[in-house]
């Protein structure tokens, strides 16, 4: 199953050389695996462990997460604004599962 | 006299509280030899790094945390990583953000968890391989509920 539709925000349109912010959140429990349920059984762990961004096929940006990321994780990055180009935005959670985002900035000079 | 909202919402508090385990937390200590992992053992300056986090937090399950580093982010000299430590989470190493000259500047924010009031760093390592950190102290109202609850 592939993990929920995430949001990201970034502006379509930016000069070359300019400085762009991009902000993306994903819906995901971040469950810590501390926690137990009504009937005292243990909350297996469930987490995002790696976001990764590329901007025309060259990696710009990654994190890798663990359990003392809140729930919902919210990443604000920034990236230099070089050509046009697609930006593939990718969560990964412990269990396998993948989420993509892809954006297009349009470059003018 | 406290309305009975009021005491529904504490006794439910209270009851999640004491209902869960409560785990061991990393210790000063082990915060520390995260950090020296992480370093190598290279030295760690103070300075470049700002750590933007609340004095106060009154939620520790979300305390927005941006860290922004002095850096002119070429192909020369650039942030590689920064990392983010606690000393009273259950784990001292929280996350680990990779930088790349392509950010233009250096400075990211996200929320992170915090199970109690406590020292937090940044620890920023630059493509020279020179380390440096920031560190703030957050007083956390209500504890993230990572430690049960």
């Amino acid at each position: 199953m592939a993990l929920a539709a995430a949001r990201v925000s970034m502006p379509a349109e930016a000069r070359a050389g300019e400085v762009v912010e991009i902000k993306a959140l994903m819906r995901h429990p971040m469950e810590t695996g501390y926690q137990v349920d009504a009937m005292g059984e243990s909350i297996p762990r469930h987490i995002i462990e790696r976001f990764t961004v590329s901007y025309d096929g060259e990696r710009i940006f990654g994190m890798d997460l663990t359990q003392g990321v809140a729930a919902n994780p919210f990443i604000a990055f920034t990236t230099r604004a070089t050509r046009s180009g697609e930006l593939v935005f990718t969560w990964e959670d412990d269990r396998g599962e993948l989420s993509e985002v892809r954006k297009t900035l349009t470059v003018v000079p | 006299m406290p309305t009975r909202r009021q005491i529904i919402a504490a006794a439910g508090v209270a009851g999640s509280m004491l209902a869960l385990p409560r785990l061991a937390t990393a210790t000063p200590q082990m915060h520390d030899d995260a950090l020296s992992a992480l370093s190598g053992g290279a030295p760690i300056n103070d300075g470049r790094v700002e750590l933007i986090i609340p004095g106060v937090a009154e939620n520790g399950l979300s305390v927005f945390t941006t860290v922004a580093v002095e850096s002119p982010m070429t192909e020369a000299d650039h942030v590689r990583a920064i990392h983010i430590l606690s000393e009273q989470n259950p784990i001292a190493h929280l996350l680990t953000w990779h930088l790349s000259p392509r950010a233009g500047i250096a400075r990211v924010s996200t929320n992170i968890r915090l199970a109690a009031s406590q020292e937090v760093t940044a620890l920023a390592e630059m493509s020279d391989g020179t380390f440096w950190r920031d560190r703030r102290h957050v007083v956390v109202t209500i504890a993230a509920c990572i430690d049960g609850g």
